[in-house]
């Protein structure tokens, strides 16, 4: 190959009959396979590698170190790991995260499910499906400062209505105790078209003659939704859930536009917490030190989920 | 097994669930209309017509001024708490940034996907499951260390810092192609092969063109994400100069935390924040619809 090429570097004295040479070198090149190859990836490759994979090294890096952005970092051992296990807020941002996502999960899943069979049995219209999936398509950010304005106390729509039924003006977002609710209200309303989409196309996916062999054993509505939908969804519950979960667990957006993690710690949630450590403090080390414990929460998390809904089989085999 | 005149305990199940499923399309759409409606209103009715479902003195003014389409001396805006909001700039650079993290990234994906579905190579299956793995990463967990190789480039504040990492590939879009370009026959391909044609012509002349439905949808997903993105865009992006339209609704928002805030301003802000999504949505919404199902076979 390099025998081939030399000629490449005497320029100056190119006659058409190398020049031709080195084209047809060149053909060849993109006739073969794993030279085309490489170059298709070389772009995707570039950008995972800095932006992904060397990024994921450097994080596990700067979790070993104490860094304020302004001097060098300075390696600390496992000083951050020990600091983040001995550190209330931390644990309260988990118990707090934790919360929110066994607020959200549930109630989200259970809605998502529930429009999912209607739509599949009475209203399968495109239309129907996309008003559904609006507010999943609408920033997080115009999300919560819609609901922000929705349930001021004050001017909000929300408390107008609640105050036909004779109640007072609620401050949703600034109580203690209703804050985090509040936040997962907000995210269920985004998130409940997408999973009822997600549980919808799985019970497309359900063949329609198992139903009716159901029918002729005399099952009922209920029956049939239990022994046969419900478990023949488990490979688009272990999608949902999984990837609902772990979405959960990071939510920001809607936090840095109404609560800041107020009142209180209330909303303190774990990704606010580490972004307030990092880039409000400028504590590098110990916010890389607690990213990094949350992607081995999620990823065990993930795990075990994979585990206990035994995501590999399906009843249909 | 729907048979509506089996009997009539089936038809009013029917209806039943014909109004669930409108309720939730007014929970839906609801919190939509009221911004909307409070955009519409002057904003000296925002107490008397807090409960009203019709805009209050219907006016265009909002959005006029938060467009930055009103004359600075107009008296009527010193009936506002946010004066000077530009948000046609926010709008302007949310197209900017949108445009640069999209079309390079299906670009680059593209082609990658095809690499990894249908061309033989040492270590294909290797790097395929590293990027695999990559959708497993928080955010949270490579922002940290991005936003310091952004800031050491001295990107900052800059539309090729807040678009980089999307620029190149996002896992997503490469294993949406892959899986689309897995999902066709190879005949073609092999017959333009064996008429000699290479791998670059190939992807380009047939693979491409036949794929223009997946890359159509494809390119309405990421758009739709580019344009929502928050949290990076807020990390290395908050200069008016280059700030997207979420990273600015959250600042007017943050500007007024101790009085009351210009909620009928915000809410034209919201509005035409939405305006685009809802276009899109209308002009594609079958297209948008399935594709969201289809991310449930990944």
């Amino acid at each position: 190959m390099s025998a081939r090429v030399s000629p490449e570097l005497a320029p100056p004295k190119i006659s058409p009959r190398v020049t031709s040479r080195r084209r047809t070198f060149f053909r060849s090149l993109l006739h073969r396979e794993s030279f085309c190859a490489w170059i298709f990836i070389a772009p995707a490759l570039v950008g995972f590698s800095v932006f992904y994979l060397l990024p994921t090294f450097r994080a596990i890096y700067i979790s070993f170190t104490d860094w304020n952005l302004l001097r060098a970092p300075v390696f600390n051992a496992g000083a951050n790991y020990i600091k983040l296990w001995n550190d209330p807020n931390f644990w309260n941002s988990m118990k707090i995260t934790v919360l929110y996502v066994l607020y959200n999960i549930p109630i989200q899943t259970v809605i998502g499910l529930l429009l999912a069979v209607l739509l599949a049995r009475v209203g399968r219209s495109v239309v129907l499906r996309s008003i559904i999936l609006a507010p999943y398509l609408i920033a997080n950010v115009i999300a919560a400062i819609v609901w922000f304005w929705m349930l001021d106390p004050l001017l909000g729509f929300g408390n107008a209505v609640l105050h036909w039924f004779g109640f007072g003006g609620i401050a949703f977002f600034t109580d203690r105790e209703l804050a985090l609710p509040t936040i997962a209200a907000v995210n269920i309303w985004r998130h409940m078209g997408l999973v009822a989409l997600l549980f919808y196309t799985g019970i497309q996916t359900i063949p329609k003659d198992i139903y009716e062999a159901a029918r002729i054993e005399g099952a009922g509505p209920w029956k049939n939704f239990t022994r046969i939908t419900l478990p023949l969804l488990r490979p688009t519950f272990v999608f949902v859930l999984v990837t609902s979960i772990i979405g959960s667990f990071q939510v920001f957006d809607t936090i840095a536009v109404t609560t800041l993690g107020g009142p209180g710690f209330a909303t303190r949630t774990i990704v606010w917490h580490i972004y307030q450590e990092g880039f409000v403090s400028f504590r590098m080390g110990y916010a890389s030190a607690m990213s990094c414990a949350l992607f081995l929460c999620l990823a065990i998390v993930t795990v075990v989920q994979m585990r206990i809904l035994r995501s590999g089989q399906s009843e249909l085999g | 097994m729907d048979n509506p005149t089996s009997s009539s305990g089936r038809l009013s199940g029917r209806w039943l669930g014909y109004a669930i499923l409108a309720l939730f399309a007014i929970i839906s759409l609801g919190p939509m209309w009221i911004a909307a409606k409070t955009a519409l209103s002057d904003s000296r009715t925002l107490f008397s017509g807090a409960s009203s479902l019709l805009p209050q003195d219907p006016t265009l003014f909002n959005f006029e001024r938060v467009m930055g389409l009103v004359n600075p001396s107009d008296p009527r805006l010193e009936q506002t708490s946010f004066g000077k909001v530009d948000f046609y700039r926010a709008l302007m650079n949310s197209v900017i940034f949108t445009f640069l993290a999209v079309v390079p990234q299906i670009a680059c994906s593209a082609m990658a996907a095809y690499a990894f579905a249908r061309l033989r190579f040492r270590g294909r299956r290797m790097i395929f499951f590293l990027f695999l793995c990559a959708t497993m990463i928080p955010g949270v967990v490579l922002f940290i260390p991005n936003f310091i190789l952004i800031k050491d480039l001295g990107w900052l504040n800059t539309f090729q810092g807040m678009a980089a990492p999307y620029a190149l590939m996002t896992p997503f879009a490469v294993f949406f192609l892959r899986q689309m370009f897995l999902s066709t026959p190879r005949e073609l391909e092999e017959s333009a092969r064996i008429d000699g044609a290479n791998y670059f012509s190939i992807f380009f002349r047939v693979v491409l063109p036949i794929h223009r439905s997946a890359l159509a949808t494809l390119t309405i997903l990421s758009v739709l994400n580019a344009w929502n993105e928050f949290f990076w865009p807020f990390l290395v992006g908050r200069a008016e100069n280059v700030r997207v339209m979420a990273v600015a609704i959250n600042a007017f928002r943050s500007q007024q935390a101790g009085g009351v805030p210009d909620w009928s301003g915000l809410m034209a802000c919201t509005v035409l924040g939405i305006i685009p999504i809802a276009v899109l949505l209308l002009l594609f919404g079958r297209k948008v619809v399935e594709a969201f199902q289809y991310t449930g076979y990944r």
